[in-house]
């Protein structure tokens, strides 16, 4: 099981206290009106699943219950940082 | 390559099985090649073997990272099924269900498939309801499926808790008699050494590092770790590493790559007869013919490509299993371990062209490939080699993800996702 940092409660707490939301940084469709299906397919479906730096979300849904963005190594599954949501991709 | 009969096997047998062959030569990679496969899996294999066997292309090259079988093909739990609710899956499934059924015979390898049947238990109202449902849509498209009562349950599994006291209690099970299991590393030596036989270099030690385009855009080759390898036909059946690969040819897929974890106990007698899911309290099991309990546990719930996963998803299928099968409570546990899985939005697989000219793949079959492997081979090599889908694979097309017609599985409750 891994370890996370939590950004608010500033405490490394077990992975069975979070619930992983997906990756981080998709912002919504600003006027969704004008969206094609391109870009419905690229917001909705088309995920960056790299293998090394992934940006993600995660919810410390057992604790203060915030949304924070972190960056793990896919391969490792180290994290490099945790950081409070709508703080600039780091 | 010798084949196999029982008047060769005691012929061995007198010799002290001290002289068989080598079963398939360990190739090294010629400059050029009719066509490629990257992945040699089960998948990756058998799209070798019909591309050489059915369409006579056998200037092929199938490139496995590491060795062949050692990804998700040797670290899946084993079950045969089709009994999935749409039309499309349906077709797809079934297709590869047929295949196995002559497969042992077809390739002269034992593949060990077993026609157990897989029993699927319903615990609440809704599971009666999307069970019943499903089994009247698998009857519509001829896939066999029927509802048993819990004591009809019971009689095809005696370890079963029909209990009503159960915390989940067993209120009736669909079961498909024609699923079963197969022995998974056969699948991939079996079709290895068929296509082997027909012209094939299966070459181990050979990741792709790049994908290699013309100025049309088709593919030109592929570079290797073992040198760069001129192709103009490439299949890609990479599984947990297909985006990585698409990646290359600088196409985004709408993948995301999970650890899925499975465990086996301490080899026992024969106790347990057929394959149980349940989906409700997320457990199932077989049991191998070694005499392991074979038991499925869940993804992780992050993006992974680390093949291990954590404790607590293995610790909540076992409490799964104990409550439904008491008989094992003090069972050990003898091996974890994870494989890496690929996973579509709608849990269907991706199994056609791409928009890079030469470029074909198998890919998204999440966490239920094995089941699919001849019938996801047969149709990688009939895309390949008439360079248009078969019908039965035409829905699983990159472009719904686009125009929206998904083919939804997910949402299906038969489905153990």
């Amino acid at each position: 099981m891994i370890l996370i940092h939590c950004p608010y409660c500033d405490e490394k707490r077990a992975e069975i206290e979070f619930a992983y939301a997906g990756e981080a940084h998709i912002s919504r469709p600003v006027d969704p009106s004008t969206y094609g299906d391109e870009e419905w397919e690229r917001y909705l479906f088309i995920r960056a699943n790299p293998k090394g730096r992934h940006h993600e979300r995660w919810r410390h849904i057992h604790g203060c219950g915030r949304f924070f963005n972190a960056v793990r190594d896919t391969v490792t599954d180290k994290f490099e940082t945790t950081y409070k949501a709508g703080e600039p991709r780091k | 390559m010798t084949r196999f009969s029982a008047f060769s096997l005691f012929a061995k047998a007198l010799g002290g099985h001290k002289d068989w062959p080598e079963q398939w030569p360990d190739a090294a990679p010629k400059p050029a090649y009719d066509a490629i496969i990257v992945g040699g899996g089960g998948h990756g294999l058998g799209a070798a073997y019909y591309l050489a066997k059915k369409y006579g292309i056998t200037n092929v090259a199938v490139l496995e990272k590491g060795w062949i079988g050692g990804g998700n093909t040797g670290r899946n739990t084993t079950i045969i099924r089709s009994n999935y609710l749409y039309d499309e899956s349906a077709h797809l499934y079934d297709h590869a269900v047929k295949l196995w059924d002559g497969l042992s015979q077809e390739l002269n390898y034992n593949t060990m498939y077993s026609k157990r049947g897989v029993m699927m238990l319903a615990h609440n109202v809704h599971d009666i309801q999307s069970f019943k449902r499903h089994i009247h849509a698998n009857r519509l498209n001829g896939v066999d499926n029927e509802w048993l009562t819990p004591e009809e349950a019971r009689a095809y599994c005696p370890p079963l808790n029909i209990s009503p006291d159960a915390r989940y209690p067993v209120l009736g099970a669909a079961l498909q008699r024609r699923g079963g299991t197969a022995r998974h590393d056969t699948v991939a030596w079996g079709y290895a050494r068929a296509a082997a036989a027909l012209g094939v270099d299966i070459i181990q030690n050979c990741g792709v590092t790049g994908i290699r385009r013309g100025v049309d855009g088709a593919v030109e080759g592929v570079e290797t770790t073992r040198g760069y390898i001129s192709c103009k036909r490439v299949g890609v059946s990479a599984a947990g590493n297909s985006s990585v690969i698409m990646q290359m040819a600088g196409l985004d897929f709408p993948l995301e790559s999970y650890p899925l974890q499975a465990l086996v106990s301490e080899p026992v007698k024969p106790t347990f007869p057929c394959v149980v899911m349940s989906n409700t309290v997320h457990a199932y099991m077989s049991q191998s013919d070694k005499g392991e309990l074979v038991i499925g546990a869940g993804t992780d719930q992050y993006v992974s490509y680390s093949q291990r996963g954590a404790l607590h998803i293995v610790e909540h299928t076992l409490a799964a299993i104990c409550e439904i099968f008491p008989i094992y409570r003090r069972m050990r546990m003898l091996r974890t371990w994870g494989g890496i899985v690929d996973v579509t939005p709608d849990r269907s697989p991706i199994l056609g062209k791409t928009p890079v000219k030469g470029l074909y793949v198998n890919c998204g079959w999440g966490t239920g490939g094995f089941k699919a492997t001849p019938g996801a081979g047969d149709l990688l090599a009939y895309t390949m080699a008439k360079d248009e889908p078969h019908w039965i694979n035409a829905p699983y097309n990159l472009d719904r993800f686009r125009n929206g017609r998904l083919i939804d599985e997910a949402a299906a409750a038969a489905v153990a996702h």
